[in-house]
């Protein structure tokens, strides 16, 4: 079964069709990127898909559990599971880095006030960040912050995790890293991830599959490498630019 | 030429007065779920005690001195303003029953639930408005916390109980006011002031006004935590969030101080 199903998604804001019949299958411990244009409609599909955002039609299942139609509490305990990325980070401004971390730590788990302590220092050492155990988020700059809101997705050691433009922003050190990490998660967890990016560095560090947004619908779905040798006019335009980064940085 | 300007002119204010009664019924419609909501998760455990203490504790500090000082002033004024007046009518050995009863039925409690929402309803807009822009209630939601009970409830619980304590502080401090008015103005010993307040205050007075904060304390919590809660439109949205609280929660103060008012005059009559 697959672990994330979105059967026939529709979405619209007013008279602005964002998602128009969307179908995808994502399987149990894959990784699957999403590409598209700004304003393609990429964050509304993930905030579809764990029900931030009400769809006007179609369904959604996780592990065979149809999303829209559970009550809050079955939904709260599915949520348990999630981890979602927000593109903006969405730290906690009145709390300190700690607090933010722990916070879900404490809600949803019984975890020993130390357990979560060491809990909070190896997330943090994971996103390299752990001087800033006692910072507030607005003494953080911007990456820091992504790296932030990165450990606390991770903190609670999710099943499936969203992550909304993981790297953009961030240094092509950090993103590499922070792409790695990814893969790791997903090798050590389990985890099965959508990560939404522009980037194809990150993309290529993380994934096999990918799918590209355009117009509301799925303009291709398939291998990663093939994707990158398409004839498709859009999708050469799409990736010439970042072609020749890859290229000539050669990502291993 | 002319007449088609004004015309125009006054399609346009139509078309806006149309709008502003729409949006106006859209709050009081949206309001109303939000307080219906309110009831439904505020019964349920967690009851979130620590945060609420963590939030009343936050806005005593914020709106203490301000409250000190009007508390103070508004007791004063009042006897210097009515000792002539008083005097004039031969009913002087009055004034510290009158201020006292005053400042106890109405003034202390209105006053201080005004400054309360000028302070607390745009800073509980404001909070929660970023907290929406951000995308921090939506992290909150997909973490499987519910952002209504945690930033909701606890914020409205606090203000609701924390108004009536602010007021009764307002109102000492007002009657020390008027002592020292008095005091300076023709010289009254502290006990026979003691007395003369004392023996011109009923329960029937004192417990209607301390009620009635309980629902200030409620609106300023519930209309700002509504406006923040539901903001749109980016940072620009916050401002209006922050402005609207203040103005709506101000003007629903005094509207339900009348109702009330209108009811306690029924109920205590005889
Ligand atoms: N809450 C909302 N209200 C109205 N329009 C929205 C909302 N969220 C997103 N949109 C619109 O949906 C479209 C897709 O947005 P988004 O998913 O954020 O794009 P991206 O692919 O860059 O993540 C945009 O045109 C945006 O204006
Ligand atoms: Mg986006």
């Amino acid at each position: 079964m697959a672990e994330v199903e979105v059967r026939n998604l529709s979405k619209t804001f007013g008279d602005t069709v964002v998602l128009d019949n969307i179908s995808l299958k994502i399987n149990e411990g894959e990784n699957v990127v999403v590409f598209g244009r700004s304003g393609t409609g990429k964050s509304v599909l993930i905030k579809c898909i764990v029900r931030l955002l009400e769809p006007d039609s179609g369904e959604v299942f996780i592990e065979g559990q149809n999303i829209l139609s559970l009550s809050e509490n079955k939904l709260n305990e599915v949520r348990k599971q999630i981890g979602f990325l927000f593109q903006s980070a969405a730290l906690y401004d009145s709390m300190s880095v700690r607090e933010n971390l722990s916070f879900p730590l404490i809600r949803n788990f019984n975890f020993t006030a130390k357990e979560v302590e060491t809990k909070v220092k190896s997330a943090l050492e994971k996103v390299s960040l752990e001087e800033a155990i006692d910072k507030m988020p607005a003494e953080l700059s911007g990456g820091m912050k992504k790296r932030i809101g990165l450990a606390r997705t991770i903190i609670t050691e999710p099943k499936l995790i969203l992550y909304d433009e993981p790297t953009t922003g961030l240094d092509p050190i950090t993103t590499k890293e922070i792409s790695q990490l990814i893969v790791e998660l997903q090798k050590d967890l389990k985890t099965t991830s959508i990560v939404v990016t522009h980037d194809l560095i990150c993309a290529k560090i993380i994934a096999s599959h990918a799918v590209v947004l355009k117009d509301g619908r799925i303009k291709y779905e398939g291998n990663l490498e093939n994707l990158v040798s398409t004839s498709d006019p859009f999708l050469k335009d799409f990736f010439t630019s970042d072609m020749l980064e890859v290229k000539n940085g050669s990502v291993k | 030429m002319d007449s088609e300007e004004t015309n125009t002119d006054t399609s346009k204010s139509v078309s806006v007065s149309v709008k502003r009664l729409y949006e106006f019924f859209q709050t009081v419609s949206g309001l109303s779920l939000f307080i219906a909501e309110f009831f439904k998760k505020v019964f349920i455990p967690p009851y979130e005690f620590a945060e609420i203490k963590k939030h009343m504790d936050e806005l005593g500090v914020k709106t203490l001195p301000i409250v000190s000082v009007t508390g103070f002033i508004i007791g004063l004024v009042l006897a210097m303003q009515s000792q002539p007046v008083m005097i004039r009518f031969g009913a002087g050995s009055f004034l510290p029953g009158m201020v006292a009863l005053s400042v106890v039925r109405e003034l202390g409690p209105v006053i201080t639930a005004l400054i309360f929402a000028g302070r607390v309803s745009s800073g509980i807009g404001a909070e929660l408005g970023s907290m929406r822009v951000t995308e921090q209630i939506d992290a909150m939601e997909v973490s499987a916390i519910n952002p209504f009970r945690f930033l909701v409830v606890t914020r409205v619980v606090a203000c609701t109980l924390i108004l009536p304590m602010l007021t009764i502080y307002v109102i000492f401090l007002s009657l020390f006011g008027s002592f020292l008015a008095i005091l300076l103005s023709q010289g009254i010993s502290f006990q026979l002031y003691l007395n003369a307040v004392v023996h011109s205050i009923e329960f029937s007075d004192l417990i209607p006004g301390i009620a009635k904060t309980f629902f200030f304390g409620f609106i300023v919590g519930i209309v700002g935590a509504y406006k923040g809660y539901n903001t749109e439109n980016g940072t620009e949205g916050v401002g209006k969030a922050s402005t609207s609280s203040v103005v709506i929660s101000s003007l629903l103060i005094l509207l339900v101080d009348m109702v009330l008012v209108k009811v306690t005059l029924m109920i205590w009559s005889n």
